[in-house]
């Protein structure tokens, strides 16, 4: 029992102290693992968050395949696959800058997270540019929405097998769920763009040239997360069975 | 605390006897006077302080969803409609159920028992992250006030389950505003959880390993779990309501394709665990509370620790429970049903394991120690019922009817609130540094024990002969046994409204604690009361078991050799 008295020496151990060490842990090391713990928790409760968003899709597209299918051949795979590279670029940059905060490069670090910002920017562009042709589509979900396409695709020029009117509504479902996964994601991204803006200030300033790294650390695990969120969404969404089952 | 110990001299006495509270002093600086003014309390981050704030408002929202307890009572005083209308009702039962799941036991006894002592149990000076630890307090008043703001706008009636598709497509009601109540909470509740994940794994003070936390810490860590996995997933389901209910998409709604069960999937995915994050840290409170009145170690401590995890973990796969008689597959209400018995175990485990620590124990009869009592029974009733519902065939003659009702009362209130109470009058005196009046205390907590039974009991035999739950009318053969109820519900209010006047009473009045009146062994007790700021003049050093009723006489005999 009395074994465990030997520790007292090692809180005892003499650190040079970082201005953002806060006073409540013993360690910086300590902090720093807190932190990271945290950030890998709070991307659990993410991962449930849109658990949930992926359930109903898994529900969805057992039931109505043959709209899940016509209407994910509405989304334009170039776009989605140009989206897929800017956003892998983009946490290329952010990896390379954690590293670049760890070796204490202050330049390579702002530069580097300037680029994470901007191919950021490039995906949310994009995507914009993707919502709004179902803007003019009426594939957006709600009062506006029109099933004509799927009923009628002749009428449109699209070479497609035409759906039932009954199963043409299902479409809505679809595009609903494209729309607040996507949505969802992209807010998660915005989020995490305000964050990069904040970050660069701090970058700048030199607040992360002293081997504090911590912030730039867990904003790199929150932006992988967002990038694999997409990862998982583009297969999902545009590419698997973009043709129906005959 | 003395970081030496020699077990050369063992004690065998028990300590019997309180320590004298008359020569008790008050510290001359502690977290509550460390500084003054509001601007200090809201921008703290004081662990023991937002624990404070947290049980200012939530015995606030707690009252108030009382009172719409209070008024759904009065309505079934008779079998006529004469107070209210039918959508009134609607109104009473849905706030009621809100306003006391969301806003008051999801949060009781961890927001603010288990803020307040989790650092300190671990030997820690806060919680890991004591910002979000505050930010966690103002989503919680930002929710509780959108919540009130849905009750002044005219209130919302789909129940507290916003079953769909009545809550996207059939209700002019503000379930917006309740939704997004509940969605902002839910992240306080997060974050609360997560708070305490990574404070239990990074902040144990040198030779506190993972056995030797007290079992307190080890209930908040498992309902932590919950909260933080299964909370995200209400806020999801809430999403997709809202969006349904803003563009009428069909996501959730029959008529377009949409499935209303998934909602109930998602809506119970979490709401069922989230039974297990109200009654797990209660649980935690009624571990120590029996060690220290018994004065004996918890026996079975590695089974009861472990059977809070088990119970979290069974808890996420018995969600289906809720919904048998919504037309779910056969086969899965099966494996269902089974699981859900399968939570009994843990839970009987530590019933028995607080029993046998009864066993030969010197066993005094203190407030905490009666609500404890209070909770076994009660506790044990609303469980074995539990196992009722869980078999299908009961399942489909008992489900919404008051049978269920009662059930999930003796669960909630008979379990839960005992425990809550039970952990206020316990470690009342190290919050606040004094004695609540202990024979009124006595009497406060038979009185809500008499009252809690005469509620609910009848309840039961109501929900067996049918009368279904939400009806603000009945056939006039049941109006005995709801005449019962009600006035059993006005002896349970007044049971709640003593604790209030007597705790507030004695923040002023009260007799000065001392550090350890109740001389039990977490090192809680091992400092002043109220503790300083930053608890722990230096870190402390965990040299012995939790509960080592040896220990603490050896320390307290020391010191009566040192001082004397």
């Amino acid at each position: 029992m009395d074994s465990v008295l030997t520790t007292a020496e090692h809180v005892e151990h003499e650190h040079a102290s970082l201005p953002q060490h806060r006073h409540h842990f013993e360690t910086e090391e300590q902090q720093r693992e807190a932190g990271s713990f945290g950030m890998w928790l709070f991307l659990l409760t993410e991962i449930m968050f849109f658990g949930g968003m992926f359930f109903a899709y898994l529900l969805y597209r057992n039931w109505y395949y043959p709209a899940f299918a016509v209407a994910s051949n509405q989304l334009s795979v170039p776009l989605g696959a140009f989206n897929t590279v800017m956003l892998i670029t983009s946490g290329f940059c952010m990896a390379v800058g954690v590293w670049a905060a760890e070796m204490r490069k202050k330049g390579l670090l702002v530069l580097m997270l300037i680029l994470t910002t901007f191919f950021g920017l490039v995906f949310i562009g994009v995507k914009g540019i993707e919502y709004h042709e179902k803007y003019e589509n009426h594939h957006i979900p709600g009062a506006d929405f029109s099933v004509a396409q799927f009923v009628n695709p002749a009428a449109y020029g699209i070479k497609e097998a035409p759906l039932s009117p009954d199963m043409a509504q299902h479409t809505e479902i679809y595009f609903f769920l494209y729309f607040a996964m996507t949505g969802m994601h992209a807010v998660h991204m915005i989020i995490g763009i305000v964050l990069l803006f904040w970050l660069i200030r701090r970058a700048n300033r030199g607040d992360f040239s002293s081997g504090y790294v911590a912030p730039i650390e867990n904003f790199g695990l929150y932006w992988h997360f967002v990038d694999i969120v997409w990862l998982f969404l583009f297969p999902l969404l545009y590419l698997i069975n973009r043709h129906p089952l005959h | 605390m003395s970081p030496s110990t020699s077990h050369s001299a063992p004690v065998t006495h028990t300590i019997l006897s309180l320590p004298d509270q008359s020569t008790a002093k008050m510290p001359k600086r502690h977290y509550l006077n460390n500084e003054d003014g509001l601007l200090s309390w809201l921008l703290t981050g004081d662990h023991k302080r937002i624990a404070i704030l947290y049980l200012i408002s939530i015995t606030f929202f707690f009252f108030i969803g009382g009172a719409f307890a209070g008024l759904i009572r009065l309505e079934l005083l008779t079998p006529q409609p004469d107070l209210v209308s039918a959508d009134t009702y609607n109104k009473f039962f849905t706030m009621h159920g809100i306003i006391m799941v969301f806003l008051f036991l999801v949060p009781s006894v961890p927001a603010t028992l288990g803020n307040f002592l989790i650092p300190i149990m671990l030997g820690a000076k806060d919680l890991a992250f004591p910002k979000i630890n505050l930010l966690s307090w103002y989503l919680y008043v930002a929710g509780g006030t959108l919540t009130l703001a849905a009750l002044v706008l005219g209130g919302v009636d789909t129940g507290w389950t916003f079953t769909t598709p009545l809550s996207t497509h059939y209700l002019n009601t503000h379930v917006l505003t309740a939704a997004t109540a509940i969605f902002i909470a839910g992240f306080s509740s997060i974050f609360t959880g997560l708070n305490f994940i990574v404070t239990v794994h990074r902040m144990r003070c040198p030779g506190m390993t993972w056995f030797r936390m007290p079992l307190f810490v080890w209930s908040h860590y498992a309902a932590s779990l919950l909260m933080v996995l299964g909370t995200p997933v209400l806020a999801i389901a809430l999403v997709l309501v809202a969006l349904e209910r803003i563009a009428g998409i069909g996501v959730f709604d029959p008529a377009k394709g949409g499935d209303p069960l998934l909602f109930q999937h998602l809506f119970w995915f979490y709401s069922h665990p989230a039974v297990y994050i109200m009654i797990l840290p209660g649980m935690g409170v009624i571990s120590e509370v029996i060690s220290t009145f018994s004065r004996k170690r918890v026996f079975g401590y590695t089974a009861v620790a472990f059977s809070s995890v088990a119970i979290a973990l069974f808890g996420f796969f018995v969600w289906e429970h809720h919904m048998f008689i919504m037309g779910v597959s056969n086969y899965s209400a099966l494996v269902f049903s089974l699981l859900t018995m399968l939570v009994a175990v843990p839970s009987a485990i530590k019933i028995f394991n607080w029993t046998f620590t009864l066993q030969k124990g010197s066993i005094t009869f203190e407030t905490p120690m009666l609500y404890a009592f209070g909770f076994m029974g009660l506790f044990t009733i609303g469980g074995l019922t539990g196992v009722f519902l869980g078999s299908l065939g009961m399942d489909i003659h008992l489900t919404e009817t008051y049978f269920i009702v009662a059930h999930f009362h003796f669960v909630m209130v008979g379990g839960m609130l005992m425990a809550f109470l039970a952990g206020v009058h316990f470690w009342w005196p190290k919050m606040t540094g004094r004695m609540y009046p202990e024979s009124l205390s006595k009497l406060a907590a038979v009185t809500t024990f008499i009252g809690f039974n005469l509620t609910f009991l009848p309840q039961f035999i109501l929900g067996y002969l049918g009368m279904p739950r939400r009806y603000h009318a009945y056939p006039p053969e049941f109006q005995v046994l709801n005449v019962l109820s009600t006035a059993g519900a006005t002896v349970l209010g007044i049971g709640y409204m003593l604790p209030l006047l007597y705790l507030g009473w004695s923040l002023k009045y009260g007799a000065i604690a001392g550090d350890n009146p109740w001389q039990a062994t977490g090192l809680e007790w091992q400092m002043q009361s109220p503790p300083i700021t930053s608890n722990f003049v230096e870190t402390p050093i965990m040299d012995h078991e939790a509960y080592d009723y040896e220990w603490l006489a050896n320390k307290t005999q020391k010191e009566v050799t040192t001082v004397g």
